[in-house]
C-alpha cells in the first residue's frame, strides 16, 4: 500500500532531544545526540545492532535515565519530572516492543483490557468491550480475542502488541524493530499498519529498525545513528545519497544484488 | 580496516576482589532493603487488585496442597516412629503425643511448610517474574502506566503471607493425624486421648509464635522470590538464576528467622 502524505506540523516538536549522552559501564552508547520529532511525523532511526537505537526510545519513554542532556517529551523533561508525572506521560506514549511483550498469562482480550482498566478509573464494561473491539478491528485481528499469546503467530503478536498500545490513544508511538523476525509479506502488512496508525490515530512515531524496506515505506524522515551520533538525517533518498562507507552497505545489502 | 588494539587489563588483586565482593554484598542488602520499603509504600495505595491477590492465593496455596498434605503426614508418622524407641527406653511412651505435638506445633509445621513453599512457590515466583523481566513484559507494564510493582510484587507477597500460615496450620493438623495413626496402631490410644495429651502442654504463646513464624516465612518467601525475579538479568540464564536465588536465599533466611523467633518467643514465656 502506498504511504499517504502525512500532515506534519513542523512548528510542534513532540520530542526534543539535545546533547543526549548515555553510557553503560565503559561503553558510551549515545554521545551527545540532538533530535526533533514533529507532530504527525514518522521518524525512522536506522543503525547497526548495538548502536543504541533501542536505548534511545527507552530514554524517551523514561525506562532509562540519561547521563547528560535534555529529553523533552510533549513539553515535559522526562529525566526530571516526578514519578507520578512520568506515569501520566507514559500513558501518552505507546511502546511496541521488539518481541511484542504480550502478557503470557492473559488472553488477547485481557492483554488489551489491562492498561485500560488500570488507567481509566470508573470505565464501564461496555466501554472496555467497545475499545477492545475497536483496536482489534484496527489491527485486523478480531478473531483472536479469546486466544492466548502462545497461540498467535509472530506477525499476530506484533499486531496485538500495537493494539495494546493504541487502546490508550497515545500521541506518540515507539516501534522497536517492528519487522524483526517476520516474513516479507507480514513485514509489508506491519509497515502498512504503522502508516494506518499514523493516519487514523494522528500519532507521531519513532520507528527503530535496520530494515530499509520498513524505513522506506513508513518513514517521513530517516535518521542514521552511527558511532553514538546521528550522522545523517533527512528523507530516505537524502540519507542514502552518499558514498560514506558506514552508510552505503546498508543500502547495498537491501536494494542491490 | 582498523589496526588491532592491544589492551591489557590489570588483574585485580585478592584484596581488591574481596573488597569488591563485600561491597557487592552490602549493595545487594541495600537493594533488598529498598525493595521491602517500596513494598510497604505501595501496598497501602490503591488499586488493591483483590482479584489478583485471590488468584495468587490459589496459585500458592491450592496448588501446593497435595505436596504439603503428603509431606505433613509423612513428617508426623516418621517423627512419631523415630521418637518411640527413645521414650520407650525411659518408660515414657505415654508422653509420645505431647512430644509429637510440641515438635510439630513449635517447629516442624512452620519450618517444613516454609521449606516446601520456598522450593515450590518461591522458585515459581522467581522464574515467572524473571521470565517477564527478560521478555520485557514488566517494561511493557511500566510504559503503559500500569505499575507492575503493585500488580506483580504486592499481590504475590500478600498471597504468600496469607497462604503459608494457613498451610502451616493445615500441616500441623495433618502431621498430628499421622502421629495419631502411628500411636493408635502401636499403643491403641483413642483419638480423643491422643488429642488431649497432644494439646495439654501447648500454651497460647506456642501457637502465637508458630503462627508468627509462618507469617514471617510467608512474607520472606514472597519478597525474596519477587526480588529475584523482578531484578533478573537479561537472558534465559537470568531466569534460572532468579529461580535458584529465590529458593536458596529464602531457605537461608527461613532458618535464620526460625532461630530469631524462637529466641524472641522464649522471652515471652
Amino acid at each position: 500500500m502506498e504511504k499517504q502524505k502525512a500532515k506534519i506540523d513542523l512548528t510542534n516538536e513532540v520530542v526534543k532531544i539535545r546533547g543526549l549522552e548515555k553510557s553503560f559501564g565503559d561503553y558510551d552508547v549515545l554521545r551527545g545526540i540532538d533530535l526533533d520529532l514533529y507532530q504527525g511525523e514518522n521518524l525512522v532511526v536506522l543503525g547497526r545492532s548495538g548502536t543504541g537505537k533501542s536505548v534511545l526510545i527507552k530514554l524517551i519513554s523514561g525506562l532509562l535515565m540519561p547521563d547528560k542532556g535534555l529529553v523533552e517529551v510533549l513539553g515535559h523533561n522526562a529525566a526530571t519530572i516526578s514519578q507520578r508525572e512520568l506515569e501520566a506521560l507514559r500513558i501518552r506514549i505507546g511502546f511496541s516492543f521488539q518481541n511484542s511483550a504480550l502478557y503470557d498469562s492473559m488472553t488477547v482480550r485481557k492483554n488489551l483490557e489491562f492498561p485500560l482498566v488500570r488507567n481509566r478509573k470508573g470505565i464501564t464494561r461496555a466501554e472496555i468491550d467497545k475499545n477492545v473491539e475497536s483496536v482489534l478491528d484496527a489491527v485486523g485481528l478480531s478473531q483472536t480475542i479469546n486466544q492466548m499469546p502462545s497461540e498467535l503467530s509472530g506477525g499476530q503478536r506484533k499486531r496485538i502488541g500495537i493494539a495494546r498500545t493504541l487502546i490508550l490513544n497515545p500521541e506518540i508511538m515507539m516501534y522497536d524493530e517492528p519487522t524483526a523476525g517476520l516474513d516479507p509479506i507480514t513485514c509489508i502488512e506491519i509497515n502498512d499498519l504503522i502508516n494506518e496508525v499514523q493516519q487514523n490515530y494522528n500519532t507521531s512515531s519513532i520507528i527503530i529498525t535496520h530494515d530499509l524496506t520498513c524505513a522506506k515505506q513508513t518513514g517521513d524522515r530517516v535518521a542514521m545513528l552511527l558511532d553514538g551520533q546521528f550522522q545523517r538525517v533527512g528523507t530516505f533518498e537524502e540519507v542514502f545519497a552518499t558514498d560514506d562507507k558506514r552508510v552505503k552497505p546498508f543500502y547495498d545489502y537491501n536494494f542491490t544484488e | 580496516m582498523n589496526t588491532t588494539e592491544s589492551t591489557t587489563k590489570p588483574v585485580p588483586s585478592r584484596l581488591s576482589r574481596v573488597r569488591g565482593s563485600v561491597s557487592d554484598f552490602f549493595l545487594m542488602l541495600y537493594r533488598v532493603y529498598a525493595f521491602i520499603i517500596r513494598f510497604f509504600k505501595e501496598v497501602l495505595l490503591p488499586p488493591y487488585d483483590l482479584k489478583e491477590i485471590v488468584r495468587q492465593c490459589y496459585e500458592t496455596g491450592v496448588r501446593s496442597f497435595t505436596l504439603i498434605t503428603l509431606t505433613g503426614f509423612i513428617v508426623g508418622v516418621i517423627f512419631t516412629k523415630q521418637s518411640r524407641p527413645s521414650l520407650t527406653s525411659f518408660g515414657a511412651t505415654s508422653w509420645l503425643p505431647s512430644l509429637v505435638s510440641i515438635a510439630i506445633m513449635k517447629a516442624l509445621a512452620p519450618l517444613v511448610t516454609a521449606l516446601i513453599a520456598a522450593g515450590k512457590v518461591g522458585s515459581s515466583i522467581g522464574a515467572e517474574l524473571g521470565s517477564m523481566r527478560v521478555t520485557e513484559q514488566i517494561d511493557a507494564m511500566e510504559v503503559s502506566g500500569t505499575k507492575p510493582f503493585k500488580f506483580l510484587v504486592c499481590t504475590r507477597v500478600i498471597a504468600t503471607t496469607i497462604t503459608i500460615p494457613l498451610l502451616a496450620t493445615y500441616v500441623a493438623f495433618i502431621a498430628l493425624l499421622g502421629g495419631y495413626l502411628n500411636v493408635s496402631a502401636n499403643e491403641g490410644t483413642t483419638y480423643v486421648t491422643f488429642m488431649e495429651q497432644a494439646f495439654e502442654p501447648l500454651t497460647f504463646v506456642d501457637f502465637w509464635a508458630s503462627l508468627s513464624k509462618a507469617i514471617v516465612f510467608g512474607f520472606t518467601i514472597g519478597i525474596v522470590g519477587c526480588y529475584q525475579g523482578f531484578n533478573a538479568d537479561k537472558g534465559t540464564e537470568g531466569v534460572g538464576k532468579a529461580a535458584n536465588g529465590a529458593v536458596v536465599t529464602a531457605m537461608f533466611l527461613v532458618f535464620i528467622e526460625e532461630v530469631l523467633i524462637v529466641q524472641i518467643a522464649g522471652w515471652f514465656r
